[in-house]
């Protein structure tokens, strides 16, 4: 450094060093709180391969496997019904994204370029039922479904959870940002509105409409409360009231690193679809999501 | 109405004013049978005094159910722990949330792996995880459980998280609820932070501003609407938390004294204690007079504290 | 307060991480800004213009070089520390505060001794929202603003802090054309009255020319002339120079030095007083539009395209073969009577608003 001025040349030193600090500091908080996120799935992941007996024979558990195995894994799938959780679940989940897909598609599209009598309002009540919470509709919800005789049974499963005004609300906002004019242009080649909304809306739509599809599958693989008061027979349990069932009644109360196992693989499903479509949930949850 | 002149036209014309109802139908039916009717049925349950849900019978019509609800013990637990809840995890993941967002803009090597990582809780089962948790925190015959070691070698005493006292279940549950709940404002807050523009930082340095008061004058005004909306649907969301205690404590929330009033109402419904529609639609409709109160007032602030772009 | 920079250079690593080179913003810049001008940094975009700022502000540090105020090296100060007002392109103003709180905030920003109460910020504020006139709109927010008032704002924010050096980056880019004419007088008066050195980028060189004391030329980073205005504009250093300043621009010519001549096509246009100094061969002839003379005996003949009435001027639209332009564009005075209906015009060239340029290098060749 050149000396050819009176200015402290010390102080310069001093910013940079509180610079380095300032960064220190700031990756060792960052990491702290990536550790507390994290260490819940290693625990999990260890725990899991670890025997019951060399389990329970450590008093202070040991953050590392000894002698890995997958037992767990497998008397996960033989000694309780993992399997068919699983496929209820899948099942829930395809069908009750799909008939909302049917539903909301239809309707965004009738809301966001069809013209008819007494649209707005219609809308609008829509709109203000986006503020009723699921708790207050789904006492009747559970009464109809009982005395319908469709407790434990997919239908009762499924129905309702079919229909999302928030997402009607997401996609017609996105229907009605396709120009006026493409509309008015397909009208001109005689296209008819059906056709349109296949060939060029949905398609123009994609990127929210995949947003949706992820952010329903994530609710439907999550979902706990309704099945729980739906279903009692453990063949139509779905993996959330699965795993709370195998906390209480399955591998017997102790046998924690079978339990882990199962937990493993219930969560990694949605833990590779997330690593997959990273960018789109994260993009989907900030603008329609509303956990927390 | 049919002003149209040429009648052959009209019959159609009509219609065609009715045309986008054909792809209502399906929306309207589905949120008319569970949705609207059930609004209404369950506020005529919440009046049906001694309503039986097998003999469909009732006695009266009056506020008894309300009156019962506010005076069962296990109503006023579940609302006492529900605040509780409410008033430790909003503020202190909002807070915790703003913190870490403010680090993570901050840096530039392994931010997009601490976003990853960050995001995780949103996408696993809480059922799942929480079991996780309750083992971590759980004093056993064989172990005394990862936390109470960590405790241990700090030189605290053992504590059962999970069966012991009232105050160490709910510190749980509080630990649990912002573990939980942090994906989501993370996400949003380092979005929000993300979209100031550059060009104020840059203009409060040349003017030689202390990061304090960048972050308290600029940072904090500017993304103000961002951090209001967290602590709406945060307050709503804690009202309304269940799943995380089932996962931590059983479903059994009762006898465990750390029932919720989501909690209540579904075990009004159908649980140990279960079978009261009527009972249990009191209850939800409380539970939504109160989230409607706190949204309004929150919403209020939120307006007079906005500021005009 | 005089800036100096010395070799300023300042390298970007490439956008595209898979180019290991070196983006050179701005290349070995040297320069003495004298005390209390006003200085225009004018060159296309991407120059290096706007860089150049940033390292005189400090929100950017030189890859090497020095930058001294006066005589005190500030290369590795920070912004804060150098007592620089800088106004921003997007004027950059908080949307949250009023008029009044945006113009004060700087003021917040001091401490220890230099700490002032309320009352004394609100009486600085005051001061400078009167000197650029905005005193009445002191409890607005500034989307109640226009774009020119915004502008005030922005560079009474600048000088509160009664700054050594003001910085303005593009300061009519975002203004519409009429305000942007009353604006440049503005930034010309308030400099004046202030009497503090300021430096100010753009892009466009009507307004650089016509209220600065002194313009600096640059392109991809390396400056290619310094000076006063009018002489930057009068004996250009280069081609690129010729052709960036002056509206119309510069009308350029393939052209040859030969037998002491110019020659444009077969026509030689204007003799060269001293033959001796210039080699002969082919040359780039730049003519400025205010550098013909309409004579039906000129020496330079051009088809005649039309003919635009200005009203002060006339400005007579012509083609040639050996033009690198479109079209020759000539101002004439309003007096000269044309015959629009004719083919050709003829032109003879004022020697002094006539230039050579290498056909290599673009360098100007003197004659």
């Amino acid at each position: 450094m050149d000396n050819n001025d009176r200015l402290d040349t010390s102080e310069i030193r001093n910013s940079k060093i509180r610079g380095v600090i300032k960064n220190v500091f700031l990756y060792v908080f960052l990491g702290l709180w990536a550790l507390i996120v994290l260490f819940p799935f290693y625990f999990m992941i260890i725990t899991s391969l670890k025997g019951f007996g060399a389990y329970n024979s450590e008093r202070i558990p040991k953050l590392f496997v000894d002698n890995p195995t997958f037992e767990n894994y497998v008397s996960a799938f033989t000694q309780v019904p993992l399997a068919g959780y699983f496929i209820n679940t899948l099942i829930f989940t395809v069908v009750t994204t799909a008939l909302m897909m049917f539903v909301i598609v239809l309707a965004a599209y009738a809301f966001a370029r069809l013209n008819f009598k007494g649209k707005n309002v219609v809308f609008a009540l829509f709109l203000s039922l986006m503020m009723i919470p699921n708790e207050l509709v789904i006492i009747t919800n559970f009464v109809t479904i009982t005395n319908l005789g469709l407790r434990n049974t997919f239908t009762g499963l499924i129905l309702p959870s079919v229909t999302s005004v928030f997402y009607i609300y997401l996609l017609k906002e996105n229907f009605e940002q396709i120009p006026e004019e493409l509309y008015k242009a397909a009208k001109v080649d005689g296209t008819s509105d059906l056709k349109y909304l296949l060939r060029v809306m949905i398609p123009i739509s994609r990127p929210t409409i995949v947003t949706i599809i992820i952010l329903k599958v994530i609710e439907c693989w999550n979902s706990y409360v309704w099945p729980r008061l739906i279903t009692d027979d453990q063949n139509y349990f779905l993996v959330s009231n699965g795993i709370q069932e195998i906390r209480e009644n399955g591998f017997g109360r102790e046998n924690i690193p079978a339990m882990m196992a199962a937990v493993v693989v219930i969560s990694v499903p949605l833990i590779v679809l997330f690593l997959i479509f990273r960018n789109k949930i994260m993009e989907g949850v900030s603008r329609g999501g509303t956990k927390g | 109405m049919e002003n149209d002149k040429t009648p052959k036209k009209s019959g159609k014309a009509f219609l065609s004013q009715f045309k986008g109802y054909i792809y209502l139908i399906p929306a309207l039916a589905f949120l008319g049978v569970f949705m609207i009717y059930p609004l209404v049925d369950v506020l005529i349950y919440s009046f049906e005094e001694g309503y039986n849900f097998t003999s469909q019978t009732r006695l009266g019509v009056g506020l008894y159910n309300y009156s019962y609800v506010l005076h069962d013990t296990y109503f006023t637990q579940a609302l006492k722990n529900t605040f509780i809840i409410v008033i430790i995890t909003v503020p202190l993941s909002t807070g915790i949330a703003l913190l870490i967002s403010l680090g993570l803009n901050s840096i530039k090597p392994l931010k997009n792996a601490f976003q990853t990582i960050y995001f995780l809780p949103y996408v696993t089962n809480t059922l799942a995880v929480g079991l996780v948790f309750m083992i971590l925190f759980k004093k056993t015959a064989y172990t005394d459980g990862m936390i109470n070691l960590l405790i241990n070698a700090f030189g605290g005493e053992s504590v059962d998280f999970i069966d012991g006292p009232y105050w160490a279940k709910m510190m749980v549950m509080c630990i649990y609820t912002i573990w939980v709940v942090m994906p989501f404002k993370i996400l949003i807050l380092t979005s929000a932070l993300a979209s100031v523009n550059p060009v104020y930082y840059k203009a409060a340095r040349v003017d030689g501003t202390s990061p304090f008061r960048i972050f308290y004058k600029i940072t904090l005004p500017m993304i103000s609407p961002m951090i209001f909306y967290l602590v709406i649907t945060g307050f709503i969301g804690a009202f309304k938390a269940y799943s995380d205690e089932v996962a931590l404590f059983g479903t059994d929330l009762n006898a465990a004294g750390m029932n919720t009033l989501v909690g209540y109402v579904y075990d009004m419904l159908y649980g140990n204690s279960g079978g009261y529609p009527s009972y249990a639609s009191a209850a939800a409709l409380i539970l939504f007079a109160i989230v409607f109160t706190i949204t309004i007032i929150n919403l209020m602030l939120s307006e007079k504290t906005s500021i005009t772009q | 307060m005089k800036v100096v920079l010395e070799n300023l250079t300042k390298k970007f690593p490439n956008r595209n991480k898979k180019i290991k080179d070196y983006v050179i913003a701005v290349n070995d810049f040297t320069f003495e800004i004298p005390d209390g001008k006003l200085i225009g940094l004018l060159g296309p975009s991407g120059c290096g213009k706007s860089t150049t700022l940033n390292l005189i502000s400090g929100l950017e540090k030189p890859t090497s070089g020095k930058i001294y105020f006066g005589d005190v090296d500030v290369t590795e100060l920070p912004p804060e520390n150098r007592g620089v007002g800088l106004v921003f392109q997007s004027y950059a103003l908080y949307p949250h505060l009023t008029v009044e709180q945006n113009i004060m905030f700087p003021l917040g920003n001091l401490k220890g001794s230099e700490k002032l109460t309320k009352q004394e910020m609100k009486e600085k504020a005051l001061e400078a929202a009167k000197l650029v006139q905005i005193d009445g709109l002191m409890e607005r927010k500034p989307s109640e603003l226009s774009g020119g008032q915004q502008q005030r704002v922005a560079i009474a924010r600048a000088l509160v802090k009664m700054p050594k050096v003001l910085l303005l980056d593009e300061p009519l880019s975002n203004l519409d054309a009429r305000l942007r004419l009353q604006t440049r007088e503005e930034i010309s008066r308030i400099q004046r009255e202030t009497g503090i050195t300021t430096i100010f980028v753009t892009h466009d060189q009507e307004e650089a020319m016509s209220i600065s004391d002194m313009i600096v030329v640059m392109k991809d980073g390396v400056v290619h002339q310094i000076g006063k205005p009018q002489s930057v504009y009068d004996d250009p250093v280069n081609m690129f120079v010729a052709k960036f300043l002056g509206t119309p621009p510069i009308n350029i010519f393939r052209g040859e030095v030969k037998n002491g001549r110019i020659y444009i096509g077969d026509e030689d246009v204007l003799n060269i007083a001293e033959p001796k100094k210039v080699k002969e061969g082919e040359v780039y002839v730049g003519v400025r539009p205010e550098g013909f003379i309409l004579n039906d005996k000129g020496r330079f003949t051009c088809n005649l395209e039309r003919v635009e009435v200005m009203g002060r001027d006339t400005s007579v639209v012509s083609k040639h073969d050996a033009c690198e332009n479109v079209t020759i564009r000539s101002i004439v005075s309003a007096e000269n009577n044309i015959d629009t209906d004719a083919k050709t015009v003829k032109f003879d060239l004022k020697p002094n608003k006539v230039y050579l340029f290498n056909k290599e290098t673009q360098d100007r060749i003197m004659f």
